[in-house]
């Protein structure tokens, strides 16, 4: 059975790391599959006017093709053509959340993710990504500098 | 179409003599003259609307609304008693495919719904109500509140089965669809001209209740706290706002105010049950004349009937259950089973009138605004028919002497609360009657654009004029939409009922299953 990573990707400079942490750990392991995973940080609770709701349909399919066509689907071009054997998904919801529910689905071993970009008062009050899911991931997290 | 077309010119017309007849308005000298010509000219319709049934001062409207209700209520065997557990269980979502999510959810289109009906009726109807109907109102208020929960189930459910889904993947939903798509495939006749009669209403109610009103009330609490200035001057700041919103799509002016609005609520309803705890031991003795004044009147003008009609008219007037305003918002959602969307928005005459509306009576019950005779032990009712109250206000400045008895600082949260609210409801209502003038005039960015423009100018209309004649019109606008959409409901219950069954049956064998535990 092959080994499974779980990258975390936002399309910054720091997500880069991650998935060249993992692709090295990839080729250290052999036998591996990876799977990209960006997330549109949204709430089903958060307050919309009613044009909001009517035009989220819309919008939210342009935030999947937006996220795939400049995040995913590049970075799993790139790896196919250095042999890696990858996957990839654009999902909506919490990012700590999304990334364990994808992993214990996967039945991966590890998260892959960086170092989370948040700063200041917002990652103070309400901590951050990294954080929440160094705290409450079922399966071994790497955080990379 | 044809009828479609003469009808949409003679809406038209109307429009021109609304604005023209405000904005006349404006210039003093034929200011009376204006409004009596629009009152003489509206005023047929105004009394139809609010004719008061023979013998009585109670307007038939609201025993149309309260009998819909009743009758929906029977028809699907008291469905908002029963599945209250299964409604929270959809807002929490736990019935929500996590492969849906991104989507509007089912607390969205709730809260959305809310912040066009949590406002204005909640703070200063009620005291009106309770002022003249006396405590007894409430009691009344909240039976029509959990009838109404029947009313909205019914329109929402037909809301998100009718809708018109696009290829761009934009919705557009609300009675007229449904009255239209229904009424065809029942192969009823009418359903046509109905649904462009309940457009031109909505357009008209939001025009008018949905905004100048909104407008007009605002710009009164401003200045009754900075002094008194012009209210233009408060309707091009309005306008501009409003303006940078739906026309501009200045998400974040909609963010801040869809974010404040909810937490002004909470904090309304706090201040409430603080100021309920703090008299505790009276709390016994308020429910004690809700409910002899429900029944007895306690020396009210009218008697026990006179309590009844304060509080049916207020929950009427407040939760808008039977409108059919609040199925245009609710069906956005995104769902595989319409009925969901019936099953969440009967909470909201719950929230909006068995709770908000009950905790401002409460509030002005417990904390002794109302005058009470110590001989009788009845209320004591002034010439004008309302009950004498501690410092002889009335409307929105009863209600913030009660929260000020308690906390001196409230009055000014609640005056910026009422003008927020006012502001969402403006938004709100805006969509409401942008959709109603897609549904006349088709959709497309300059159909959208002349109505969102034409929206913004009744902004500073309405908070700079003196409009008796023409609120009172647009408020009959109002409750025209509840004659057309009832009427559309009671044909249309059938459908609702068949799905009714078929989903409680599947939520029962399991078919349809949780995704959280």
């Amino acid at each position: 059975m092959s080994t499974k990573l779980i990258v975390g990707l936002d399309g910054s400079e720091p997500g880069e790391r991650a998935l060249t942490y993992a692709k090295q750990l990839s080729t250290l392991i052999g036998d591996c599959m990876i799977e990209l995973v960006y997330v549109i940080e949204w709430s089903p609770y958060s307050f919309q006017t009613a044009e909001e709701n009517a035009r989220r349909h819309q919008r939210r399919e342009q935030e999947i093709k937006q996220a795939s066509e400049r995040v995913i689907t590049p970075a799993l071009e790139a790896m196919k053509l250095e042999g890696f054997v990858a996957g990839g998904r654009v999902l909506h919801g919490d990012a700590a959340e999304l990334l364990n529910s994808v992993a214990i689905k996967e039945k991966a071993q590890q998260i892959v993710v960086a170092r989370s970009t948040e700063s200041g008062l917002a990652a103070k009050l309400f901590g951050s990504v990294t954080a929440k899911l160094v705290m409450s991931a079922s399966v071994p997290v790497t955080v990379v500098n | 179409m044809r009828i479609q077309k003469t009808l949409s010119s003679i809406l038209m017309t109307l429009l021109l003599c609304f604005s023209s007849a405000s904005v006349l308005a404006e210039e003093g000298s034929i200011d009376q003259t204006v409004n009596e010509a629009f009152a003489l000219a509206t005023g047929w319709f105004v009394n139809l609307i609010f004719a008061p049934l023979p013998g009585t001062s109670f307007p038939w409207i609201v025993l149309w609304l309260v009998t819909g209700a009743t009758v929906f209520t029977f028809y699907f065997g008291f469905i908002q008693f029963r599945a209250v557990k299964h409604s929270i269980g959809l807002i929490k979502g736990d019935y929500s495919d996590p492969d849906d999510a991104g989507e509007v959810s089912h607390f969205q289109a709730l809260a959305t719904a809310l912040s066009g009906t949590v406002g204005l009726g909640n703070i200063a109807g009620v005291a009106v109500a309770v002022s003249i109907g006396g405590p007894g109102a409430t009691f009344w208020m909240i039976l029509a509140g959990l009838m109404g929960m029947a009313s909205k189930f019914t329109e929402c459910s037909l809301a998100v089965k009718y809708r018109n889904e696009y290829a761009d993947g934009t919705v557009s939903g609300g009675p007229m669809y449904y009255i239209s798509k229904g009424f065809k495939e029942k192969g009823l006749p009418g359903g046509g001209i109905l649904a462009v009669l309940f457009s031109i209403f909505c357009i008209l109610g939001a025009l008018g209740g949905g905004n100048m009103f909104q407008a007009n009330q605002a710009h009164a609490q401003i200045s009754s706290i900075v002094g008194d200035y012009p209210g233009w001057i408060t309707g091009v700041i309005f306008s501009i706002i409003v303006f940078s919103v739906i026309v501009g799509g200045i998400k974040s002016i909609a963010n801040v105010t869809e974010k404040v609005v909810p937490f002004m609520g909470i904090l309304y309803v706090l201040a409430s049950l603080a100021i309920i705890l703090m008299n505790l031991d009276k709390v016994g003795w308020a429910f004690g004349q809700i409910f002899e004044g429900a029944f007895t009147g306690l020396g009210i003008a009218g008697g026990f009937v006179g309590a009844l009609i304060q509080g049916f008219k207020r929950a009427a007037f407040s939760n808008e259950a039977g409108v059919g305003s609040a199925a245009i918002a609710h069906s956005a959602v995104r769902t595989k089973e319409p009925i969901t969307e019936g099953f969440v928005s009967l909470l909201e005459p719950f929230i909006d009138t068995v709770v908000i509306c009950t905790m401002t009576a409460l509030v002005i019950i417990i904390t002794g605004q109302l005058t009470i005779d110590p001989a009788t032990g009845l209320y004591l009712v002034g010439e004008s028919g309302r009950i004498i109250t501690a410092d002889g206000s009335s409307g929105v400045a009863l209600t913030s002497a009660a929260f000020g008895s308690a906390f001196s600082w409230f009055p000014y949260v609640l005056a910026i609360a009422v003008v927020l609210f006012a502001f969402s409801t403006m938004i709100s209502w805006s969509y409401y009657g942008l959709k109603a003038w897609t549904y006349l005039f088709g959709e497309g960015k300059t159909a959208e654009l002349v109505f969102k423009v034409i929206f913004c100018l009744f902004v500073i209309i309405g908070a700079a004029a003196n409009l008796g004649p023409v609120i009172d019109f647009s408020d009959a606008s109002i409750f025209a939409m509840a004659v057309v959409n009832i009427i559309g409901l009671y044909f249309l219950m059938s459908l609702v009922k068949v799905d009714l069954k078929s989903y409680l049956s599947r939520l029962q064998s399991g078919e349809i299953k949780k995704f959280k535990n």
